[in-house]
């Protein structure tokens, strides 16, 4: 079974000109099967998390481990993390010009995979995935992101975690700036794949509206670069009602 | 109904972008057109044709310094049964028929060279299989003059191959008479330090269609000026080109298509990539459409990919419209950049980052490839696309 193991994990950023911890000490496992949500305070870090796990060059890791199925993935490149069954949804996924998304998402399950996918099966595999994402099927001629909006983003994002199909998927705010309908249609899709019990999802989110959509098993209140809070989904109706003030007393910082 | 519209694009981000204000083709040049070098000044560099260009990299082909060496280009031409290839002395009456030298080197091109290739293919004649021409640099400096001529309803492909250092300035012309099809391909190959300047001037007869393919890939400088004029109605002109322009590389394509007579359409897209510190593209898209050009019909295009930082494009689209009676108007030009998030996304998605970068440079060059319509020359220039890339990456 599939587990990714943070162990006190620091990490620092670059900015304007001095070195800032980040993250302070995390300690986090995530099975196969679970959801977690880590919830936090705006500034708090969990982006962070989120892209130093996925390997951005920004962050560097001053302290601790990550391990997927007892390997290093502070060792991987960003790539080979992918490969080895790592997913981020990113909350602000980036344009790249001149890559049709349909030549982007083969060349992805190629890589992801090992071998190219039969074409036939894909064609048909990506159809269906993105109608019931309710994309429409031109989408797969446009350029990745390019003029996107910030539902089609998403959706675009969570098209991907349903093809790729990794051992652990991070979702970072994939959330924010959604509508209730594009919410809804996105939450459907992260729970498909949760449903087939393969994945271990760590919903990163400033809100607790998407876990109506999306129940999780534990949820986690980040604060301040580390866990400060840890319970079940009654945890999150506890933050819905009171907020993150009981957290952030003292001035967590950013 | 007639739409006309000058709506200047500007980039997306990197390099700097210039988009040019209303302006005259004509006046903005500094002297007017003539084969007579003497008639240019010595350009020093602030002048609107030059403004972008490397001067003292141009190894005196501007400033009358440069002299002709005995080695200096070898000129290959194969050509199937049926046309007429000959060399002809500066006096021959077919020569400069398409257009006049429009600036100083190209002046100085038509003022210096001795012999000049004059290809034909004669009217109602169908190549089938394609006119090569290989112009092989051999160390030296030259001048050189280049006419190939279609008679009527005549057809062919020519691709014309630049290899090897020189630093040469030339005038290529084609002559299309009525009905014919002209496609020509220029791969410009150069050597790292090679110097290439030219002035390409096409003059389509009636109902004429003319497809220019440029490629650029190598030299220090290459500045190449490729003209559309018409001589009857009906003519349809498509330009395409693509470079790639590396570390410390000039690459400069100057086009303008002169809607000269009604009813003629033209198509102009050119796509470059840069990776490299000084890498420098410039594109200047001069579309003139006179008075009496009604029903016209034209597009250009400029797009640019900025791979490294450290490079710069300028891109100046300019669409002159004297008449409102026209098909269709329109340019654009874009500057995107492939940028350290990007690789980060796509090797989030388990791509490696060359395979990321490959990615992204095909995609990019490829809708303009599959334009060309002759199969082995896409197929080269894939290759040849990626070759850069490696190169690069080495």
């Amino acid at each position: 079974m599939a587990t990714l193991e943070i162990r006190d994990l620091h990490v620092t950023v670059e900015a304007d000109n001095a070195t800032k911890e980040i993250l302070k000490g995390v300690d986090l496992t995530v099975k196969q099967g679970e959801t977690h949500a880590i919830m936090g305070p705006n500034g708090s870090g969990k982006s962070t998390l989120a892209y130093s796990l996925a390997g951005h060059p920004k962050y560097t890791i001053t302290g601790g481990t990550v391990t997927l199925d007892g390997e290093d993935v502070l060792e991987m490149s960003v790539d080979e993390r992918a490969r080895a069954g790592l997913f981020l949804a990113m909350q602000y996924p980036v344009e790249v010009p001149g890559v049709s998304v349909s030549n982007f998402l083969r060349t992805s399950a190629t890589a992801v995979r090992g071998e190219a996918p039969k074409l036939r099966t894909w064609v048909k595999e990506v159809k269906e995935a993105m109608e019931r994402l309710n994309m429409d099927p031109a989408f797969a001629e446009r350029n990745v992101n390019e003029g996107f909006s910030g539902g089609e983003k998403k959706r675009h994002e969570i098209l991907q975690l349903e093809l790729l199909k990794p051992k652990v998927a991070i979702l970072d705010e994939t959330d924010s700036g959604l509508d209730v309908d594009a919410l809804r249609v996105v939450s459907e899709g992260v729970n498909r794949v949760r449903e087939s019990g393969e994945v271990g999802t760590l919903l990163i989110t400033h809100y607790t509206r998407i876990l109506r959509y999306i129940k999780p098993d534990h949820v986690h209140v980040f604060s301040a670069g580390k866990i400060v809070e840890s319970g079940g989904a009654e945890l999150a109706d506890k933050l819905e009602n009171e907020g993150y003030e009981a957290y952030t007393k003292g001035g967590a910082s950013e | 109904m007639a739409e006309a519209q000058n709506i200047p694009v500007g980039s997306t981000t990197a390099g700097s972008i210039a988009v040019a204000a209303e302006s005259t083709v004509a006046t903005r040049m500094s002297a007017p057109p003539s084969f007579d070098v003497a008639d240019f000044p010595v350009p020093h560099g602030r002048e609107e044709e030059w403004r972008f260009t490397p001067l003292e990299r141009l190894r005196g082909l501007h400033d009358g310094t440069a002299t002709a060496t005995d080695a200096g280009v070898k000129v290959t031409v194969e050509a199937p049964e049926g046309v007429v290839v000959e060399t002809v002395g500066r006096d021959d009456a077919r020569l400069g028929r398409a257009g006049t030298p429009v600036d100083r080197v190209a002046a100085q091109a038509y003022s210096a060279f001795e012999r000049a290739s004059v290809v034909t293919v004669p009217k109602e004649t169908v190549l089938t299989e394609p006119i090569r021409i290989a112009v092989h640099g051999e160390g030296g400096t030259a001048y050189a003059h280049q006419v190939i001529e279609l008679g009527a309803f005549a057809e062919a492909l020519v691709v014309i191959d630049h290899t090897g250092d020189a630093v040469l300035a030339a005038n290529v012309e084609y002559v299309l008479g009525d009905g014919a099809k002209l496609t020509v391909v220029s791969v410009q190959d150069w050597d790292d330090k090679a110097v290439h300047a030219a002035q390409h001037d096409a003059l389509l007869g009636r109902d004429a269609s003319f497809k220019s393919v440029i490629v650029t890939f190598g030299g220090d400088v290459v500045r190449l000026h490729p003209r559309v004029t018409y001589a009857g109605p009906g003519g349809e002109a498509e330009l395409y080109g693509l470079y790639f322009t590396d570390k410390g590389q000039h690459q400069e394509h100057r086009l303008l298509v002169d809607h000269n007579v009604p009813h003629c359409k033209s198509n102009v897209a050119y796509k470059g990539a840069l990776q490299g510190d000084d890498a420098h593209a410039v594109w200047i898209g001069d579309v003139l459409i006179e008075a009496k050009a009604e029903g016209t019909d034209t597009y250009e295009m400029n797009r640019n990919l900025v791979l490294t930082d450290g490079a710069r494009v300028d891109s100046v689209p300019n669409l002159e419209i004297e008449t409102g009676e026209i098909v269709g108007a329109g340019h654009a030009s874009a500057t995107g950049r492939f940028d350290d998030e990007q690789l980060f996304y796509l090797m989030a998605r388990g791509i490696p980052e060359q395979d990321a970068r490959r990615l992204v440079v095909r995609g990019f060059f490829a809708e303009l490839v599959q334009q060309i319509g002759v199969p082995d020359i896409e197929e080269r220039l894939i290759a040849k696309i990626e070759e850069e890339l490696e190169a690069a990456v080495a």
